[in-house]
């Protein structure tokens, strides 16, 4: 059935009807270049949205202690809270469900010096996970690890620019520099999207800064990640039990608005990740009723083809050809032109974003893209419903008898 | 080479039933020439159809060439269209999109003829019926008296046992009429087997024997001297 012999009678329908071959090929070619410019505009508007809003980690919360502004159980107004150790444990062990990480921070100013540089920077106490929390990203060694916690080592991670200003155009791994009098050795350089300011701090474990101090176990600010799965409303959840864990912990008043505050990312972030996710529901939207209307085009396209086509099929049988043959002429048509049909599609969408590339930046579409495995399934569908949709005509056509088909209007 | 026995087919049209063929007896010999004949309606078509595979009987038996035709699946009966008939139609039926040579070579493709032999036999018959000249030529260059010739051309390309003509002369002026009936009577004195249907009397005549039908039954079966066709041309 798929003989050369076979091929040349197809060639031959597909040469000498020139209309119907190009009009089920342009709905397929069409309808994927519509899809794939769509899409890559879609996700180029992502893009461009994404990098707007999206520096930090966003399902992150920041605890800060406060002043109370109202006497409980027998503490005048205005007392101060401190965190402690024990508070980063008891989060931990009270809220595991909602819980991803968590990570004190200890703010310090000092002055660092390597050799005769010298120069004052911010210093942070943190665990390991802050790196998650501030997307810290390492361009050389590594970040603070859990081992570094325990052991309370004199390590630091710095900034690409503390390193740029302390070491000049010379690695600073390995080196040690001495921050508030104290030597900790360069264990990691790294960088961060959030601007010239945090890539001007240091990373000390806050054990270590703790033991430095006087041996103490205050912590200057909580700084903790939920489990994106929890969802917006899981979020206000959990950021309203842990509020009212830390008051009743460190005795403040259930409704004193200033004892401690929360502040969670998710607030501001909530607007951001919604009009993010509309986005990408449009496009999700778009491209499916794009594929839908190029498969209903192909149908309808076939529908046409086959019954004007009803003649022709019912001679060919006069003549004797099989209902099978009759529908592998049909088929192997149909998928020939769309198979040639979506790669024109495929390629010349493909194209149109190539070229689009960053034209249209000032119109917030950066860097428009399809991924190929979606833009390939996009062809496979169009390819599959198009031989569907010959298909099912071209069996009904089959099954006509040839005389029905040959009789005179 | 055709053996019918009490053959009846009825059409359901909505609820009520119409009977076409009452019980039919008709047997064709190897190298018979006949002419079915009777009213608009009668089923002269219907007869044909089945006789061609075209359509299915209701009851009775229908045996060709010694091969009964029964469980007539699709696929089977495409098979025997091929192989034993050939087929004439008052509209010509030719794809319009190909040309006389491909239309003719079309049963060919069916029989799996390799290509080159299949465009040289299809050649070799539109010759026999003086065309060859006009095989580069698609049917709508053609004249009506032509485009019946190359309907004949195909219908002989596969070399059937029985050639079947349903107002094969209908869509023609007379002359032309005779022309076309002239190339069939040539093909009846090779040997091989026509059955002509037709309501027009000279044509019938140009038969060797008159099949008449009426209100689903053959109400007369009679041999005729045949005339030859060349006596009008
Ligand atoms: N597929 C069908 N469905 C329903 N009725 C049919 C069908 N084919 C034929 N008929 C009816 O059967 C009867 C006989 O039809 P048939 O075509 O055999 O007549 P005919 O003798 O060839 O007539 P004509 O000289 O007009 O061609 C007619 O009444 C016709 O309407
Ligand atoms: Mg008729």
């Amino acid at each position: 059935m798929f003989s050369s012999d076979n091929w040349q009678e197809i060639f031959q329908t597909i040469k000498k009807n020139k209309l119907r071959t190009f009009l089920s090929g342009f709905t397929i070619t069409l309808g994927l270049l519509i899809f794939i410019t769509l899409l890559g505009l879609g996700n180029g508007l992502k893009n461009s949205f994404n990098q707007f809003f999206m520096d930090d980690a966003t399902n992150t919360m920041f605890i800060f202690p406060g002043r109370t502004s109202m006497p409980y159980k027998g503490y005048n107004v205005n007392r101060t809270i401190q965190f402690k150790n024990d508070d980063l444990a008891d989060i931990q062990k009270n809220f595991p469900f909602y819980l991803e990480y968590i990570t004190p921070r200890i703010f310090r100013n000092g002055t660092v010096t390597f050799n005769n540089e010298s120069n004052s920077y911010s210093y942070v106490g943190v665990s390991p996970a802050h790196q998650v929390s501030e997307k810290t990203i390492m361009m050389k060694g590594r970040y603070l690890n859990d081992l570094d916690v325990k052991e309370k080592t004199k390590y630091a991670v710095i900034g690409r620019l503390v390193e740029k200003d302390l070491f000049k155009d010379k690695s600073a791994l390995g080196e040690h520099v001495i921050i508030n009098n104290t030597a900790y050795k360069v264990i990691g350089v790294f960088q961060d999207e959030g601007g010239d300011n945090e890539e001007r701090r240091i990373y000390v474990p806050y054990t270590t800064l703790q033991l430095i101090e006087k041996n103490t176990d205050d912590i200057n600010q909580i700084v903790l990640a939920y489990k994106p799965e929890l969802g917006y409303a899981g979020a206000m959840l959990f950021e309203e039990k842990l509020t009212k864990f830390l008051k009743e912990k460190h005795e403040i008043a259930p409704d004193d608005q200033s004892g401690v505050f929360v502040r969670n990312i998710a607030d501001n972030m909530n607007d951001n990740q919604q009009l993010s996710g509309v986005l990408t529901l449009i496009v999700t939207f778009v491209g499916i009723g794009t594929l839908i209307a190029g498969v209903i085009g192909i149908s309808n396209i076939m529908v046409f083809v086959i019954k004007e086509r009803t003649k022709e099929i019912g001679v060919r049988k006069a003549l004797g050809a099989t209902p099978f043959s009759i529908i592998t002429m049909i088929l192997q048509e149909s998928i020939f032109i769309t198979l040639i049909a979506g790669y024109i599609g495929l390629f010349l969408g493909i194209f149109v974003l190539k070229m689009i590339g960053d034209k249209l930046e000032d119109y917030f579409i950066l860097n428009p893209y399809i991924d190929l495995g979606t833009a390939i399934t996009a062809t496979i569908i169009l390819i599959l419903f198009g031989a569907l949709a010959g298909y099912v005509p071209a069996k009904r056509a089959a099954r006509i008898q040839p005389i029905v088909a040959l009789r005179d209007e | 080479m055709i053996a019918i026995k009490d053959l009846h087919k009825s059409y359901k049209m909505g609820s009520n039933v119409l009977h076409v063929l009452k019980g039919i007896n008709f047997n064709v010999e190897e190298g018979e020439m006949v002419a079915i004949m009777g009213s608009s309606g009668s089923g002269k078509s219907t007869l044909l159809n089945i006789v061609g595979m075209l359509d299915l009987l209701d009851t009775g038996s229908y045996t060709l060439d010694g091969v009964p035709i029964v469980n007539l699946n699709e696929t089977k009966a495409a098979k025997y269209r091929n192989k034993f008939l050939g087929f004439i139609f008052q509209s010509f039926n030719l794809i319009n999109y190909k040309t006389a040579l491909e239309n003719v070579a079309l049963p060919l493709y069916y029989q799996r003829v390799p290509k080159k032999e299949r465009d040289e036999k299809a050649l070799q018959y539109l010759t026999k019926v003086g065309l060859a000249n006009w095989a580069t030529h698609l049917p709508s260059e053609l004249s009506g008296g032509q485009k019946q010739r190359v309907a004949i051309a195909r219908a002989l390309a596969a070399q059937p046992k029985v050639l079947l003509a349903d107002e094969p002369t209908g869509a023609l002026d007379s002359t032309t009429s005779y022309e076309v009936m002239q190339l069939l009577q040539e093909i009846n004195d090779e040997g091989k087997t026509l059955l002509v249907v037709t309501h027009e009397e000279d044509i019938a005549k140009m038969c060797k024997r008159i099949v008449q039908l009426k209100d689903g039954v053959i109400i007369e079966d009679k041999k005729v001297n045949q005339i030859r066709a060349s006596e009008y041309v």
